[in-house]
């Protein structure tokens, strides 16, 4: 946990040290003692692996999982003895859960018609929303009838519509194809903060909470492994575990010594006022430049992928572990080829080695 | 909450069910208030008991075989085929099912016995046969094989055995390792089920049986109203109860068996119109069977009620109204027992919705909320509470009626007189039909449906009322006519506590049946048409709402 969760002003949703056990009791917690601060108007994700614990920490939010230890807060109130239909907060299924026997209308009505709203308000109501999710006029349509992505906009519009204090998304784009999710998770990100939404989504996909998120929470094996901006976190990846859920596999061990880094890969410079001693060391993909055979650390190319924009390229060096670079169409050089690669220190990251 | 919901049919249990059984038992079995164990050796040593109990065994055990034997390509029939008329025959096929077992064995009684088509066609009479039991068993149960094994054979994705034979597997080859063991288990409960309710045959062996034929339950009848010999008869009880708690258990694992993660598709969407020859045979010969072994004898039953001595006519049915006619068998005319039935039944099917669907809801309630210890053990008492529900379908009917006349005529519960006495046994035995009507279908709701309400500010009774009842609404109705039908045929527990004025349609059928005289026969036949013609319209008009998945049954 690098940045801490100090509590001055009154947070929305606060979670204090929240331990959620399944099976037997000496097994691995699937949360364990999380912490984690939502402010108002806030969009905040949880990013992990499945099995991470995140779809459990929005069901302990939800009231659909009791905790076996710790408290859930929502402005400042202790949750424990309020059950599901009184806590005010909306939650997005994964695979959307639409009523199959009502209409379109009929399911984003529902949680107004619990709160006892008139028929003339829901229909209005229903009626904006389904405008701002873009499909306006759907009311009579039938849930059978509707694809992946129009299901998932009802879906939305139904957790919207009784104005939820704080909305959770579990994948909320998890099934649908890349085309539809890239598109969508813009249009989210415009709807929340239109509404001025608190948002508390949690996904395994990267750029999904990267586009979405004001704040990241990685999640691992039940625990918060590092929060922070999207920015911070896609720049300095807290642990290795962190770090290769990002995708990056430049991991190498490291003894620092002054500006620079002993590696099996050689010399790696390390941004300044990092402390000497042994450490992990990332070097994301793009801090690999490559330069002639003669210079540099010569590596021979395992494998060259396509990638639209750029050629990533599978680098086997004389010792230590493959490299991973990226580099221009142009200039790319073919399998087998032997090049030359030196490192730059902006994108060099030191790991914090103690959670890896 | 599971508890709560669990005290109604708990307490309908113990009052109805276990108290009566545990009292006759008890009388039976003690003397100056200790156990006589010693009967069991004594009853048992008795080699009449033992030709009952082998007889039982073996009738049973034939029956269950030639069951699947007929019923097996019925069922493939009815799951992988599509041709016109298909739900009017489905429909057909389960009417024997719900018919009261006095009807069936009237039925079988027309078509096989004295003055029947084949005695009159080529002198042969069955009547006195082991076969006729045996045809009856078939004719009852075709619809739970059919049911069970070719409801599950519809929804199997065919694609597995394409996959198969894509692997290189032979097309039988294929339907042996892909398909046949994950029927294995439905055609396992099929055959268990099937099992269960001819080894505890009452009313058909009481009809066709004579003398000569007795099951366990036939004789418990026998000890407990003719020779009055409580101690053997709750020694038959006993042994019986034993068996069918066996079986349930049985039932149960290969029901959990079943259950197991199988690939499950649209029923609609598997079945094909038959192609070449052998599907074409199999398809009519699946139909001529039918024919003659389902349909034929309610016809000749029906054609029997018409028969009078001068020619066709309606003289059995305008007889049933006058009391004058009954000479003596009756206080009241017989058409009486219509209404009675028909009462009797409405009240008992109200009785078994309620305390049937109290159960079945405190069997899906989910688990979420419980902490892990409690909800192993909530698991645990939750299949015993399952298992408790299926009892009355194997504990022998007559002990539970007898039951009721010595226990419930006292105060605090002194029903004797009560019109209610006669819909609550009858409701007993409902109840476990509409729990397993209404459980596969609770069972099948997703539960997220239920939490995606509760986050969107439902109650738990407004959870209830908008998600699972306009799912589980047409399995309410089907219950509610399976539980009807059950009630309507009911005879074991009702021919002890119906009162001689007010008997129901098969009590005033059975004492018909024993009595001599052409009248009787054909009044009894005139009765068991109209029963049938009730039972049919009930289960035809479910049809149309019932769906494929819905029930055990």
């Amino acid at each position: 946990m690098t940045a801490p969760t100090t509590t001055t002003a009154q947070q929305l949703l606060q979670l204090d040290g929240v331990t959620v056990r399944f099976g037997k009791p000496g097994a691995r917690p699937a949360l364990h003692a999380v912490d984690l601060a939502v402010a108002a108007r806030e969009i905040v994700c949880v990013l992990g692996p499945s099995g991470s614990g995140k779809s459990t920490l929005l069901r302990v939010v939800a009231g659909l999982q009791q905790a076996d230890a710790g408290q859930v807060l929502l402005e400042g109130r202790d949750q424990s003895a309020v059950p599901t239909h009184r806590r005010g907060v909306g939650l997005m299924f994964q695979d959307h859960q639409l009523f199959p026997q009502r209409d379109v209308a009929g399911n984003v009505a529902f949680g107004l018609r619990m709160l006892g709203t008139s028929r003339g308000d829901q229909e209005r109501t229903v009626t904006e929303l389904l405008d701002l999710v873009g499909l306006p006029g759907a009311q009579r349509r039938a849930v059978a009838s509707l694809s992946g992505g129009e299901q998932q906009r009802v879906a939305l519009a139904r957790a919207l519509a009784p104005r939820p204090r704080l909305l959770m998304l579990d994948e909320p784009l998890g099934q649908l194809d890349r085309g539809l999710r890239e598109r969508l998770v813009v249009e989210l990100g415009r709807v929340f903060r239109e509404l001025g939404t608190t948002v508390l989504a949690v996904t395994h996909d990267q750029g999904e909470a990267f586009a979405l998120a004001d704040r990241v929470v990685v999640m691992q094996d039940g625990r918060i492994a590092q929060t922070g901006t999207p920015l911070e976190v896609w720049q300095r990846p807290a642990t290795e575990f962190v770090a290769r859920f990002l995708g990056f596999d430049n991991v190498v061990e490291a003894t620092v010594q002054g500006e620079a880094a002993l590696t099996p890969w050689g010399k790696v410079p390390v941004p300044g006022g990092t402390v000497d001693g042994p450490c992990r060391l990332l070097v994301r993909p793009a801090g690999v430049r490559l330069t002639s055979a003669r210079e540099g650390l010569p590596c021979t190319v395992a494998a060259r992928t396509f990638r639209g924009t750029h050629v990533a390229l599978l680098l086997r060096p004389k010792s230590g572990p493959q490299i991973e670079a990226a580099c221009a169409l142009q200039n790319a050089p073919e399998t087998g080829e032997t090049v030359g690669i030196a490192f730059a220190a902006q994108d060099v990251v030191v790991l914090d080695t103690a959670a890896g | 909450m599971r508890l709560g919901l669990m005290a109604v049919p708990l307490a309908f249990f113990a009052l109805l069910f276990a108290y009566p059984v545990t009292a006759i038992v008890g009388r039976g079995l003690k003397e100056g208030g200790h156990w006589q164990l010693g009967r069991f050796t004594a009853v048992l040593a008795d080699p009449d008991v033992l030709h009952v109990l082998w007889f039982t065994v073996w009738q049973a055990a034939a029956s269950t075989a030639l069951t699947l034997l007929i019923a097996l390509p019925g069922a493939y029939v009815f799951a992988r085929f599509d041709f016109p008329g298909k739900r009017l025959l489905r429909a057909v096929v389960t009417v024997p099912f719900v018919l009261p077992t006095v009807v069936v064995g009237s039925a079988f009684l027309a078509l096989v016995g004295r003055g029947g088509p084949l005695d009159a066609l080529w002198g042969v009479r069955l009547d006195t046969s082991v076969w006729a039991i045996l045809m009856a068993h078939v004719f009852f149960n075709y619809a739970v094989v059919v049911r069970t094994v070719g409801g599950l054979w519809g929804q199997l994705d065919p694609r597995q055995e394409e996959a198969a034979r894509v692997l290189g597997a032979g097309r039988f080859a294929a339907w042996r390792k892909v398909t046949l063991p994950a029927l294995g288990p439905a055609v396992a409960a099929a055959a268990l089920m099937v099992f269960l309710f001819t080894f505890t045959s009452f009313g058909i062996v009481q009809i066709l049986g004579g003398p000569t034929f007795s099951t366990l339950e036939v004789e418990i009848y026998r000890q407990t109203a003719d020779y009055l010999d409580l101690p053997t008869a709750a020694v038959l009880t006993l042994l019986q109860f034993l068996a069918v708690l066996v079986l349930l258990a049985l039932h149960a694992w290969t029901v959990r068996r079943r259950e197991a993660a199988l690939r499950l598709v649209d029923a609609s969407s598997t079945a094909r119109r038959p192609c070449g020859p052998g599907q074409w045979a199999l398809l009519w010969g699946t139909l001529a069977v039918i024919a003659v072994l389902l349909v034929a004898p309610l016809l000749v039953l029906a054609e029997r009620s018409f028969a009078g001595p001068d020619g066709y006519g309606a003289l059995f049915y305008t007889s049933l109204s006058s009391a004058a006619s009954a000479d003596s068998t009756f206080a009241v005319a017989p058409l009486d027992a219509l209404w009675n039935s028909l009462s009797y039944a409405a009240a008992a099917t109200a009785i078994a919705l309620v305390v049937g669907g109290l159960a079945a809801a405190a069997l899906t309630l989910p688990y979420s909320r419980h902490r892990s210890g409690e909800s192993l053990r909530a698991g645990r008492l939750v299949r015993g509470f399952d298992a408790l529900l299926m009892l009355p379908l194997g504990v022998s009917a007559v002990t539970v009626g007898f039951g009721f006349l010595i226990t419930l005529d006292k105060p605090p519960l002194d029903l004797r007189s009560s019109w209610w006495l006669v819909p609550l046994a009858q409701a007993l035995v409902g109840v476990p039909f509409v729990v397993r009507t209404m459980l596969p279908v609770l069972r099948a709701v997703d539960g997220r449906l239920r939490e995606a309400a509760a986050v969107l500010g439902a109650s738990p009774w407004r959870v209830w009322r908008e998600v699972d009842l306009p799912m589980v609404r047409r399995a309410l109705l089907i219950a509610a006519g399976f539980a009807f039908a059950v009630s309507l045929g009911e005879f074991g527990a009702t021919v002890f506590i119906a009162r001689p004025d007010r008997p129901t349609l098969p009590v005033a059928v059975a004492r018909l049946l024993g009595r001599a005289g052409e009248l009787n026969y054909g009044q009894a036949m005139a009765m068991s048409t109209i029963l049938m013609v009730v039972c049919a319209g009930a289960l035809l008009a479910l049809e149309r709402i019932r769906t494929d998945q819905s029930g055990e049954f």
